[in-house]
């Protein structure tokens, strides 16, 4: 058992082996999650009753959720893959912390400008600086921080410890982020789901949104894989099985 | 389905832009992130491919001197 869990870690840091079982992972849970994306948000779009305040403008939650908890969930791996690589210099946890970026920045993204979109009809702006709203923002510079630290150094791996203290240090903002709809009331709704408690939210909205969730966190997985994927190419360019993979693919 | 028609599918009872302007936001940046791993992977590949070939020519002119020098 033991040996077992060491040779699933140690094949974990080779470079080739984590490429392959990637690709693997791919070939499945994309067309899975994209199925799942179609189901959840045709049935949140086309089936589901109008909320009763907000009116349709309300089915925007069925993407601005999911893209905002994805991308909280998306730092967490970020941060962690940043401990890992920051303690035990695991260079595939550097590489996994590297393609948590874009994701994460594009999910937050979307959570931002559905958001915005969504506030114009029920609040009567696009913008407030309220506490969720702020705090999100601040996790987007989080994510661009991230990015723009790694192409600021010339040197990898002092570019990654610095990444690694940088994302550790915006864990931060993650309780804030959870916390700022009940410590700050302003404009932002408190969450809609519990996981201690009754949900605010009625069934028949509750079960597209957790799918739409489900394949949120589907397609994040898929982008962070494809990312690694990439990333162990551009740094693997000179290995023999690089060039062999290169060769064969002609 | 809630709709009876699909312009009101559209119109969504006057918040159709803001809903579909969402979406469409949404789809298009989902459809960059996911599009963007392969297309780096494919680039690099071809580069990879290229220095390759350019080593393979470099080695058989080599091959091709050698018996003259």
């Amino acid at each position: 058992m033991r040996a077992a869990m060491w040779s699933f870690f140690h094949k974990l840091g080779s470079p080739p082996w984590l490429y392959r079982i990637a690709g693997a992972l791919l070939r499945w849970l994309l067309p899975l999650s994209l199925l799942a994306l179609a189901i959840g948000l045709g049935w949140g779009l086309l089936y589901t009753a109008p909320d009763f305040r907000q009116g349709n403008s309300y089915r925007i939650i069925y993407i601005h959720v999911p893209a905002a908890v994805v991308a909280l969930a998306g730092y967490y791996v970020m941060a962690i893959a940043g401990a890992i690589s920051l303690i035990w210099k695991m260079k595939m946890a550097d590489v996994a912390m590297k393609a948590c970026a874009p994701v994460g920045a594009a999910l937050t993204f979307i959570a931002l400008v559905t958001g915005a979109i969504w506030g114009k009809p029920t609040w009567g702006t696009w913008w407030v600086w309220d506490a969720r709203i702020t705090s999100m923002l601040i996790l987007l510079f989080l994510y661009l921080g991230v990015i723009a630290l790694y192409e600021a150094y010339d040197n990898k791996a002092a570019a990654s410890r610095a990444c690694a203290v940088l994302s550790l240090v915006g864990t931060v903002n993650i309780p804030i982020i959870y916390k700022s709809v009940d410590w700050w009331y302003s404009l932002h709704q408190p969450a809609s789901i519990k996981f201690t408690g009754e949900s605010s939210i009625d069934p028949s909205m509750l079960y597209p949104l957790l799918l739409s969730i489900i394949a949120f966190y589907g397609l994040f997985t898929c982008a962070l894989l494809g990312n690694m994927r990439a990333e162990i190419l551009a740094r693997e360019t000179r290995t023999g099985w690089v060039r062999r993979l290169a060769g064969g693919e002609g | 389905m809630y709709f009876d028609s699909f312009g009101a599918v559209l119109a969504m009872d006057g918040h159709g832009p803001y809903v579909w302007a969402a979406y469409a936001i949404t789809l298009l940046v989902l459809a960059l992130v996911l599009s963007a791993p392969g297309r780096r992977r494919r680039r690099l590949l071809r580069q990879v491919r290229g220095e390759l070939r350019r080593e393979a020519n470099q080695g058989s002119r080599e091959t091709v001197h050698a018996p003259g020098s």
